[in-house]
């Protein structure tokens, strides 16, 4: 999948947003801020919304450019788009809801079939209910499904879980990444919530004030934010690939790189996580056996300091890049210098993990 | 009841559903593009549509006369051209109804299009169905409790049309004499009894289309 979208100009309230970007990853978050005109841009690529200059390109088919005029209907760019309210038809069942862009069944193409959609997404005895009767995330399941029924070339979903609460967004996420590696349709997912990028994309663009700030894999971003708007948005210091090696009385044993960590196990049965630390809840400690309540020590190498206002940012090599946040005079007194040996203690909840 | 009234009767009743019907596709188009769309002339075409409503009637009438006469600028066309002519025949009831009754439709159209979400007709859009697919599978039954609200009242204004009724059709018995004109004519003459008999199937028309009305909106609450 190729998306390329170049000279983008749409001018909105206070900003304009304009991008040039070619996006080619199975699953995109676009990353930003509420209000950075991350819909506005879903808009214009499903063609319901115009902009003064664009031009617009899925896979070698030109569905927008303004230079020549040209401008491909949003009926007819084959592009699923599920809204943040969803836009359910209010006036029609769940099954006519399902229907209304099912062709012909989906005979072309049985991936995109009726029963197979309602089985991935678990919709079948949903299907003869009004849709007023339905839960948040039953909803959010049946727009999903009218919207891969219309056999879309591209899926554009906007904060597909804003809406949905902490234990919603947990059992929504492994519907969508059933849709991402089954039906192999490239997404494009826009959400303000790291969690949830970090959850399903490949790929993020960060958009802030209409402008793009960065484009790569997600832990390249996050890891290397490339200014300090984009290290603002998405907040976490440390972020890694993991494995859970076991899990007891809720308890996971997370292998990184060659340090072992102890965290609350996530929700699901996946192995697969990333390890979110925040550099303020990483405690550094000279000597190394002191008791305490503390899970996680882990013996460390200072690799950098870096001062960053009233805070330095300590580079740590605990058997994986970790990074600290200490206050200037906590560095101070405990002399930190490069290259030396410290003891990071780190609090079982204070490590996240985030299932891929 | 003689004959002659049921005739009136019917006609008056006919003639009435014709014209709620003619300005049904024109009513709804222009409230959708009064909705829906900006355009240049936007405030001139609703402030004209509007006008029946705030005029007297007999001014409404007059107007028609003068376009729609067989020296007018429409009538004049029509007859030469087409051979028919308008005024004094049931044509022009059905005219002065339309007239009258289209921008009751219209507001209450408008009114129920502007509140359906245009979310709603864009994801449509994006499921593949074309503008025409949207409007009569999601804007219409979104709006049809205004759209039919509408209706309603455009036929109760129609049945008791008379100013410009009586301007452009005249009294003719057995060719353009609805209800009320004769109602009139009836209390004019002295016929009191008589008038009292064509007020109360008056009564009962009315009552028919707006117990009918409330009837479709207590079922359209009722559906999913």
């Amino acid at each position: 999948m190729s998306l390329l979208l170049k000279r983008v100009t749409l001018p909105l309230e206070p900003f304009t947003l304009g991008l040039d970007a070619e996006i080619r990853s199975r699953f995109t978050a676009i990353f930003g801020p509420s209000g950075a005109g991350k819909t506005s841009l879903l808009d214009l690529i499903a063609g319901l919304r115009r902009a003064p200059s664009a031009f617009i390109q899925l896979d070698n088919r030109v569905l927008t450019d303004t230079a020549s005029g040209f401008n491909v209907p949003p009926h007819h760019r084959g592009i699923g788009y599920v809204p943040q309210d969803l836009a359910l038809f209010p006036h029609l069942s769940v099954r006519q809801n399902l229907l209304y862009g099912c062709k012909s069944g989906g005979a072309d193409d049985p991936l995109f079939g009726l029963d197979h959609v309602l089985e991935v997404l678990e919709i079948q005895p949903l299907a003869s209910r009004g849709v007023t009767e339905l839960s948040g995330g039953e909803k959010q399941r049946v727009a999903l499904a009218r919207a891969l029924l219309a056999s879309p070339r591209l899926l554009l979903l906007d904060e597909p879980l804003a809406s949905l609460d902490a234990p919603l967004k947990a059992k929504i996420i492994p519907y969508l990444t059933r849709i991402r590696d089954e039906f192999r349709i490239p997404m494009l997912c826009v959400t303000h919530d790291r969690l949830e990028a970090l959850a399903l994309a490949d790929e993020i663009v960060v958009l802030v004030d209409g402008k793009i700030m960065q484009t790569g894999p997600v832990l390249d971003v996050f890891n290397r934010p490339a200014n300090a708007a984009v290290a603002k948005l998405v907040g976490v210091e440390t972020l890694h690939h993991g494995q859970i090696t076991g899990v007891e009385d809720g308890l996971a044993t997370v292998s990184v790189d060659h340090a072992t960590l102890t965290a609350l196990a996530p929700a699901t049965a996946a192995r697969e996580v990333f390890v979110c630390i925040r550099g303020e809840d990483v405690i550094l400690q000279r000597e190394a056996a002191v008791a305490s309540s503390v899970r996680n020590r882990l013996s460390a190498r200072i690799m950098a300091l870096r001062p960053e206002g009233a805070l330095v940012r300590v580079e740590l090599d605990a058997g994986f890049p970790l990074f600290a946040l200490v206050t200037r005079p906590a560095c101070a007194e405990l002399a930190l210098h490069d290259g030396e040996q410290v003891t990071a203690l780190i609090k079982t909840p204070a490590i996240h993990l985030v299932p891929r | 009841m003689t004959s002659e009234e049921w005739q009136i009767v019917w006609f008056t009743a006919w003639v009435s559903a014709l014209s709620t019907l003619v300005i049904l596709p024109f009513g709804l188009a222009l409230a959708w593009a009064l909705a829906r769309r900006d355009w240049p002339g936007k405030s001139v075409v609703e402030t004209l549509v509007s006008l029946p409503l705030v005029m007297p009637p007999v001014a409404t009438g007059l107007i028609l006369l003068k376009l729609f006469g067989r020296r007018g600028a429409i009538g004049g066309f029509l007859h030469d051209r087409l051979g028919f002519d308008i005024i004094f025949t049931w044509r022009a009831v059905l005219l002065a109804l339309s007239v009258m009754s289209l921008p009751l439709l219209v507001r209450s159209a408008r009114v129920a299009f502007e509140e359906v979400n245009p979310r709603l007709e864009q994801i449509a859009c994006t499921l593949g169905a074309s503008n025409w697919r949207v409007f009569f599978t999601i804007t219409v039954p979104l709006a049809a409790r205004g759209i039919i609200a509408g209706m309603i009242l455009a036929f109760a204004r129609a049945l008791g049309e008379f100013g410009a009724t009586i301007m452009v059709a005249g009294n003719i018995p057995g060719k353009t004499s609805t209800l009320s004109l004769t109602i009139f004519q009836e209390v004019q003459l002295g016929q009191d009894a008589n008038a009292f008999r064509l007020l109360g199937v008056s009564v009962v028309l009315a009552f028919t289309a707006v117990w009918f009305s409330e009837f479709l909106m207590r079922r359209k609450r009722k559906m999913p």
